[in-house]
């Protein structure tokens, strides 16, 4: 343990984040947050002139008019592009590799191979299983094996080309059931056992008891296909290593940080010669949020010609990096009273993690922990079992882990709604765990604004009217969810702040704002832009953001898992409060007014007892504080208390914060066809208090809107094949076979903001961007049999599917009985 | 990004030089007017020709026409024009339906009636890159041996794919082709649009290398048609037809004189139902009626794993979208 590195077998949780002997404890001081007078959530000069206005994004303007410059923008001078050697096989040992003839190819200026950079890396330290490029097994059908520098990248192209590669089939396996019948067909070789990349088993009450005690028991057996994010940028990536031996790598990445480890860990250099820049990125939903073969790929090359290497991937590229939602099967068992209550929940959920670990440990233990609230789960049990196929890795999706059994597990709530004849909002609202309370498995709730949001969409949706009322085809569903705003540790144990902000103020008027924060659209950028200009009174013009370079920036541990707004919001708000205090002296000083009088606002600075005496600009503020204290500077940092269950893995799913969503779904169905309609979702979500809310309605939005298209579009499977050709294919990587929902087949999306104003959150805000995504889902489902009468317990609900369920079941029957249960009209 | 092949480019100002082009590099040349299926394919490398002709140039395939004998679009009309054009509008409601449910706004202002109509036909297992054609095994239509769809089948039997060709067959309409022969003599003919598919997916219609489509004549018989389009498809833009029906109905709901079905998107070619005189001629549409028609269309009409989605439920919605479509035509609730 001596040289701090992890020392637990691999897919070990970190175990109450372990600390090895030599690391220095931070001091109690330092992990305490500063207290503010009136607290973190008070406006800082009387009202808020920012905060929870709708203002614009600072970035707004530049990505709407073209000028904002995405990686793939970057041209350098004597740049070379490169493109990555896929396999064609689904598995196979690599045999051979031979470059000769790409390398003579004109305009090819070098290839790299996995020999080059065979250095393990993965997002989680426990679990290191993948190479920049294979060296000895392929995986999947797209895995990387080699990389080509050339002039352009139609020259590339040709090269790949001429790369032989001899390859040695294995037999592969592509779904769960056969990852686990045939252990001797590994996968991958950093398995534990056979094809298991990572087990968890937690219970928490007495479940069998609960259950047997219950009333009401419904079973049922889920199944998650699995979907991709599809951002609209393709990853992209631009390397540099300049004659001094120093590394520059401009990145669409959400995690710079960890990019900045891996990078320098694979290619053998001192992490303080290289350096990452996140240009503007065109989306990421967690599909950009570790590093991938394009980085290290790019970066080698350029080390070998001593010139500017680019690689852009192909929207085909993109399926096969992948790391989107995991296919999963869920099985539960839900107990019930007869008057609603919940009292036991049995969940057997299998991930089908493809063929990496990526993020796969912590979503083993998410598809279980982030289940217990909003509703107190007197009893709770799951066995959450990984397994590696041979496909793309899965990893995280907007909604990491829980999306899938926030379905089941809604749905199955409907279905005890049905069995015990009671209205599911009703269910929901006698179910609430409620605020400052712990869940089962030990999680801190603070505040809670779920039963708001259920008013909300209860009310907006026109609910009482609706339910169970609407002529047969045509249905409403509810479904509800929590979400956390940021884990309460990092990826690697480590003792130092998970976010951090510098902020400097200049005698010019204007603030710069650094942090290695990663703003992928959801606008953290403008967050901290909003939190300086409320602290100190500037116009949002008169802050500079600079953000996600790691020679520029403090270390900010990425966009992941909703942390931004909460974390670095948290750090900008110290590190601005500190100034504005040091402003606040030097004018009260000056003025012989007390401190607590100062205002900041406008671009004035004033006291608030003769303000038409004591007024300055704001600049001018700048200046007298600069002359008092010498130049002006301060940081902030985040860390989170320590939080969760104290057991192993009770730290996973801890945050500091939930947010807690509900939804309403309105649709229409053709029996005669299967075609589902959603015409309406309304969207209830306490983000603790809307910074801004137009940004907050878009992130609801956005989330709703990614959840419907899953529910019924998106389809991620993969193709057998001809004979003797590699199965496993992904059925059609494009955005023409991979159907996202157009604007024309998106429903009225209404976004109901609640604000419960959290004790700890930067003015009391939580998270708003992916919280709202997990109630879609389950409430289309549920609208679907409010409609016709059938359970869509499998993702997609498409058409062909409806139409069998139709087809199998008794649907008119069952739809005439659930709306017998409700009586006549109201 | 996807790379596209190299070629060289020629971009003629007339039918006739568009032909010398073509024939003085013959089997080397791709024709392209607007590029929005040329252009993906060329990416894909399903097409790898030397040379790309341009046809953007030729002021005299562009326009639309209306006139006693009936109605002549030029091969560079765009389907934006087409589906907004006022007389089509009145006259040719399938028309405008087909053309209006073709991909998005944007790739209707660039896509022409003339490459509508050529569309190559497509397939699950060749719309797709040459990474994945590769991995997945080379198919008979590009670069390979065998058919992933009948595996024991010797032809091609991608989908043919574009919308408003059915309709152009419902409606008797003819195409007109330009050719040179051999001494450089410049000709036209015109044969029916349906006339010019045959079953091959390789290669569903009857241009010979060299040959250009220059206009679609709907004759002047066809006034007075009613017409109707149903297109089946996932999303509510941007898909291809995964099953599609053209309608076309002389007489009204209470006496159908004659009835023209045409049902696209099962194989290489579309496919006109037969028999239908009998059972609709003179009658009135009701129930039964269309049932009959519904139980002819699932009778004759195959679906096939060219196109996604599961083909029995595709087979099922036949008779669905032939009865929609035909109430569609006669203005009555389906
Ligand atoms: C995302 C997407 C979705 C689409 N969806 C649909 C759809 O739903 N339905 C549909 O029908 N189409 C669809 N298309 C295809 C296409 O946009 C239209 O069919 C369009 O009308 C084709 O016209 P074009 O001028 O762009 O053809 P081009 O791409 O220029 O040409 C298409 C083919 O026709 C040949 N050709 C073109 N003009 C002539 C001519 N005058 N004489 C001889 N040969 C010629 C070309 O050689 C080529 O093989 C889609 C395309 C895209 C990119
Ligand atoms: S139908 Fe068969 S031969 Fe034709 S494109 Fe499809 S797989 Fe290839």
């Amino acid at each position: 343990m001596s040289d701090g590195k992890p020392t637990q077998a691999p897919g070990t949780p970190p175990a109450g984040m372990a600390i090895p002997g030599n690391r220095t404890m931070p001091k109690e001081d330092r992990l305490t947050p500063p207290v503010w007078e009136g607290g973190r959530a008070a406006p800082p000069n009387g009202d808020f002139r920012m905060i929870g206005k709708r203002n614009r994004k600072v970035e707004g303007l530049a990505k709407v008019t073209g000028r904002a410059v995405y990686a793939d923008d970057l041209v350098l001078p004597r740049m070379l592009h490169a493109k990555l050697l896929r396999s064609i096989h689904a598995h196979a040992r690599i045999v051979s590799i031979d470059a000769s003839a790409a390398l003579a190819l004109p305009g090819v200026h070098a290839v790299v191979t996995g020999a080059d950079m065979p250095t393990h890396f993965g997002i989680i330290p426990w679990t290191e299983d993948e190479q920049a490029l294979c060296t000895d097994k392929v995986r999947y059908v797209g895995d990387a094996i080699a990389a080509v520098a050339a002039d352009d990248e139609r020259t590339c192209e040709e090269a790949l080309k001429l790369v032989r590669v001899e390859y040695e089939p294995l037999p592969a396996v592509t779904d769960i059931e056969t990852a686990l019948a045939h252990p001797e067909w590994q996968v991958n070789e950093k398995a534990g056992e056979g094809n298991i990349s990572k087990h968890v088993r937690l219970e928490f009450g007495d479940v069998d008891g609960a259950l047997a005690a219950s009333d009401h028991v419904v079973e049922g057996d889920y199944w998650y296909e699995g979907s991709t994010h599809a951002p609209l940028e393709p990853h992209c990536c631009v390397a540099e290593f300049d004659s001094t031996g120093f590394l520059t790598v401009w990145s669409s990445t959400q995690v710079a940080h960890y990019l900045h480890r891996d990078l320098a860990k694979v290619l053998n250099l001192p992490t303080q010669r290289v350096r990452v820049i996140q240009p503007v990125v065109g989306g990421g939903f967690g599909g950009k949020s570790e590093p991938f073969s394009l980085e290290f790929a790019a970066a080698k090359l350029s080390m070998v010609t001593g010139r500017p290497v680019k690689i852009l991937y192909t929207r085909e590229e993109v399926f096969y990096a992948h790391r989107g939602r995991h296919p999963m099967r869920l099985r539960y068992r839900t107990g019930m009273t007869a008057d609603g209550a919940i009292t036991g929940t049995d969940a057997l959920v299998q991930l089908d993690g493809g063929a990496y670990s990526s993020f796969g440990l912590v979503t083993t233990y998410y598809s279980g922990q982030l289940l217990t609230a909003p509703y107190a789960l007197p009893a709770y049990r799951f066995d959450s079992t990984r397994v590696f196929t041979n496909k793309p890795a899965c990893g995280p999706k907007r909604g990491h882990g829980s999306v899938q059994p926030r379905f089941a597990f809604e749905c199955q709530l409907d279905k005890l709604c049905e069995k015990a004849g009671l209205d599911p909002i009703e269910v929901r609202r006698r179910n609430f765990i409620g605020e400052r309370t712990k869940t089962v498995n030990g999680m801190r709730v603070t505040s809670n604004g779920f039963l708001e949001c259920l008013d909300a969409v209860e009310r907006e949706s026109g609910w009482a009217a609706k339910f169970r009322r609407m002529p047969y085809g045509r249905g409403i569903g509810v479904a509800g969810s929590m979400y956390i705003s940021g884990t309460n540790y990092c990826i690697y144990p480590n003792e130092m702040p998970q976010s951090a902000v510098q902020l400097r103020l200049d005698r010019s008027g204007r603030a710069t704002v650094m942090s290695g924060c990663s703003d992928i659209g959801q606008g953290v950028e403008s967050v901290l832009a909003y939190i300086v200009c409320e602290e100190l009174g500037l116009d949002l013009r008169d802050v500079r953001v600079v953000a996600a370079d790691t020679d520029l920036t403090p270390v900010d541990l990425g966009a992941y898992s909703s942390r931004e707004t909460f974390m670095v919001g948290n750090a900008c708000l110290d590190a601005a409060r500190h100034l504005r205090l040091k402003i606040a002296q030097t004018l009260a000083e000056r003025w012989g007014v007390a401190a607590g009088e100062i205002v900041l606002a406008n671009g004035v600075a004033c006291a608030s007892s003769d303000p038409g005496r004591f007024a300055i600009s704001v600049k001018e503020a700048f200046q007298w504080a600069e002359a008092r204290h010498g130049t002006l500077g301060s940081v902030g940092w985040y860390q989170s208390p320590k939080l969760g269950g104290e057991y192993r893995g009770g730290t996973i799913g801890a945050s500091p914060a939930y947010s807690f969503t509900a939804h309403v779904a309105e649709v229409e169905c053709d029996p005669e066809t299967g075609f589902v309609a959603v015409k309406h979702i309304w969207v209830a979500h306490d983000c603790g208090r809307a910074l801004n809310p137009v940004t907050v309605e878009g992130q609801m939005e956005g989330s709703a809107y990614m959840g419907f298209g899953e529910a019924l579009l998106e389809t991620q499977r993969y193709k057998d094949a001809a004979p003797g050709h590699a199965f496993g294919l992904h059925h059609g990587p494009s955005l023409l076979d991979y159907r996202m929902p157009t604007s024309l087949d998106t429903p009225e999306l209404h976004a109901l903001i609640v604000e419960s104003v959290d004790p700890e959150g930067p003015y009391g805000a939580k998270e708003a961007g992916e919280g709202p995504l997990h109630p879609s889902i389950p409430a289309i489902a549920n609208a679907i049999h409010d409609a016709l009468g059938v359970r869509c317990d499998a993702l997609p609900f498409d058409p062909p599917s409806v139409m069998r369920l139709l087809r199998a079941g008794e649907a008119r029957a069952n739809w005439e009985r659930a709306r017998a249960q409700v009586g006549g009209p109201r | 990004m996807l790379t596209l092949p190299a070629f060289a480019w020629s971009r003629p100002q007339s039918v006739e030089d568009a032909l010398a082009v073509l024939a003085a590099h013959p089997g080397e040349c791709l024709i392209v007017a607007g590029g929005t299926d040329a252009v993906p394919n060329l990416k894909h490398r399903l097409h790898e020709p030397r040379r790309l002709v341009h046809l953007g140039g030729i002021g005299e395939l562009r326009g639309i026409r209306a006139g006693d004998a009936g109605l002549e679009v030029g091969a560079l009309v765009t389907l934006t024009e087409l589906a907004s054009h006022p007389h089509v509008r009145e006259h040719f409601p399938g028309v405008v339906t087909a053309a209006a449910h073709v991909a998005s706004p944007q790739i209707r202002n660039m896509g022409t009636v003339g490459g509508n109509l050529c569309l190559d036909t497509r397939c699950t297992y060749y719309n797709q890159t040459f990474f994945w054609r590769e991995a997945l095994g080379f198919c008979l239509k590009k670069d390979g041996t065998r058919c992933h769809v009948v595996p024991q089948g010797k032809r091609c039997v991608a989908a043919h794919s574009s919308d408003v060709a059915p309709v152009w067959i419902a409606l008797g309409a003819e195409v007109e082709i330009a050719s040179r022969d051999a001494d450089g003599a410049v000709s036209r003919r015109s044969i029916p649009v349906e006339a010019f598919f045959v079953g091959d997916g390789v290669h569903n219609n009857v241009l010979a290398p060299g040959e250009l489509v220059t206009r679609v004549l709907v004759p002047g018989a066809a006034y007075g048609l009613r017409t109707s389009y149903r297109k089946l498809r996932p999303r509510a833009a941007i898909d291809f037809p995964m099953l599609s029906v053209a309608v076309a109905v002389r007489g009204d709901a209470a006496r159908i004189e004659e009835l023209r079905v045409v049902v696209s998107a099962l194989g290489a070619k579309p496919r006109t139902l037969g028999g239908l005189d009998a059972i609709v001629a003179g009658r009135a549409h009701d129930a039964a009626l269309a049932e009959a028609v519904g139980a002819v269309a699932h009778k004759q009409c195959h679906p096939l794993s060219n196109v996604p989605y599961d083909t029995d439920w595709r087979h099922d919605m036949v008779p669905v979208f032939v009865k929609r479509a035909l109430a569609d035509a006669l203005g009555v609730p389906a």
